[in-house]
């Protein structure tokens, strides 16, 4: 029977929620969690024979020494086949499973099957390590993905290359073309100039790249914005910014703020262990240091509002329209340059 | 949203604890931190050591948007 060995999170294993995102990699025998649902799906073409864990935020502060240590733990099951996720939009946990795909993939020379959305930038980074499943943005879709990603490991164990259901890894394969690229390109240039349909032999990638902005010259007469997409909020969050998958950001006065602690302030992010920022929010974005360099004069001026918005699980198109708004405001306020901070 | 606010004219220095999410995005500055639940803090510090640990990031961040970049930089010690 081949053997897979299942990578997941703290969350999918039932161990807790984001108070255990710091515990260390451990293994288990057989499946955990949703490994359940995979091996059903499989129908007992392959087994999880065994189940690494890593706490998230663990996994993404050591990102090196615990991609060696959990494919320590995987190598340990020898595996046929290793599977990751699925990990939706979680960020922490795609990285997670994207470099495990990685690490896996080099090292082991074994296929990885994994499911993450689409924006997910664990999937921008890592996708050519491992056949992922485009999921949808949340566990709720776990009942489309495991049969899906099961899909993939059966053809893989049938000795089969699959060759969809996966997105694709941007990897080029050689294969011999009945005629030669002169001739196929000029074959396409004429389909071109007769307005026919033609198909590309190599798309061009989309870089949505921005060119660096130019250095401040003197930060002394320099006018600095915060922003932050790590949910600091005022105490009480009055503008209910919600605590993943935000639609709006908020704009709040930091005016008569000079320190922000427990009394003032706290984060509405619910993507991390609040534990920390709730305690002291200058841990996400520093108004007490900021304030002092201002009064000190190393600082030219602060605008008067700090921008927040939970950075998890938020789409592409709503950060773009959140931060457009955002500067929109910093321009009109001759603000100079930003420090935007992300937890 | 650093890139869409870079867009409109401000260079942005991204503080940011996992900073490869930070080069896929597309940061121009990036400034690295000390962990995902306090970038900009560190709670086994005494209250002092902890501001002066924030004070060295900030300060980094500063001088990063003091510096002419021609792509990507991620600002090291």
């Amino acid at each position: 029977m081949p053997r897979i060995v299942h990578y997941i999170n703290q969350f999918f294993a039932q161990i807790g929620g984001e108070e255990k995102a710091d515990i260390k990699p451990e293994k288990r025998d057989g499946f955990v969690g949703p490994g359940q649902a995979l091996n059903a799906a499989l129908g007992g073409a392959g087994e999880i024979v065994g189940t690494v864990i890593c706490g998230d935020s663990y996994f993404n502060e050591n990102l090196e020494a615990v991609s060696k240590e959990v494919l320590e733990m995987i190598r340990s099951f020898k595996p046929d086949i290793v599977v990751v996720g699925p990990g939706f939009n979680a960020g922490r946990y795609g990285m997670a499973c994207g470099a495990v795909a990685k690490i896996v993939d080099e090292e082991l020379n074994i296929p990885v099957v994994g499911g993450l959305y689409e924006e997910n930038p664990g999937l921008e980074i890592y996708k050519r390590h491992g056949y992922f499943v485009a999921t949808g943005n949340s566990a709720a879709s776990m009942r489309t993905a495991m049969p899906a990603m099961a899909e993939i490991v059966k053809k893989l164990i049938a000795g089969e290359t699959p060759t969809e259901g996966y997105v694709l890894k941007g990897l080029r394969q050689n294969y011999f073309a009945p005629e030669r690229g002169s001739k196929r390109a000029v074959n396409m240039l004429l389909k071109k100039i007769k307005g026919e349909e033609f198909v590309t032999e190599y798309p061009m990638p989309v870089f949505d790249r921005v060119d660096p902005q130019p250095a401040v010259k003197d930060m002394r007469k320099a006018r600095v914005a915060l922003v932050s997409s790590g949910g600091p909020v005022p105490k009480g969050n009055p503008d209910r910014i919600e605590a993943s998958s935000a639609s709006k950001f908020g704009k709040y006065s930091l005016v008569d703020i000079v320190d922000l602690d427990s009394t003032n302030g706290e984060t509405a992010h619910g993507g991390y262990d609040p534990v920390y920022a709730n305690e002291d929010l200058d841990r996400v974005l520093p108004i007490d240091v900021i304030k002092e360099m201002v009064a000190a004069g190393q600082i030219g001026s602060l605008h008067d509002f700090w921008y927040s918005t939970t950075g998890n699980g938020t789409s592409v198109a709503n950060s773009k329209q959140f931060a457009k708004e955002i500067a929109e405001e910093l321009l009109r306020d001759d603000v100079d340059c930003v420090i935007l901070t992300s937890t | 949203m650093v890139k869409e606010i870079e867009r409109h004219g401000f260079p942005v220095a991204h503080m940011c604890t996992v900073v490869p999410i930070s080069l896929t995005v597309g940061a121009n500055r990036i400034v690295p931190t000390i962990a995902i639940p306090y970038p900009l803090g560190d709670p086994s510090l005494s209250k002092a050591e902890e501001k002066e640990l924030r004070r060295k990031l900030v300060v980094k961040a500063l001088k990063a948007l003091e510096t002419e970049v021609d792509g990507q930089t991620v600002f090291e010690d």
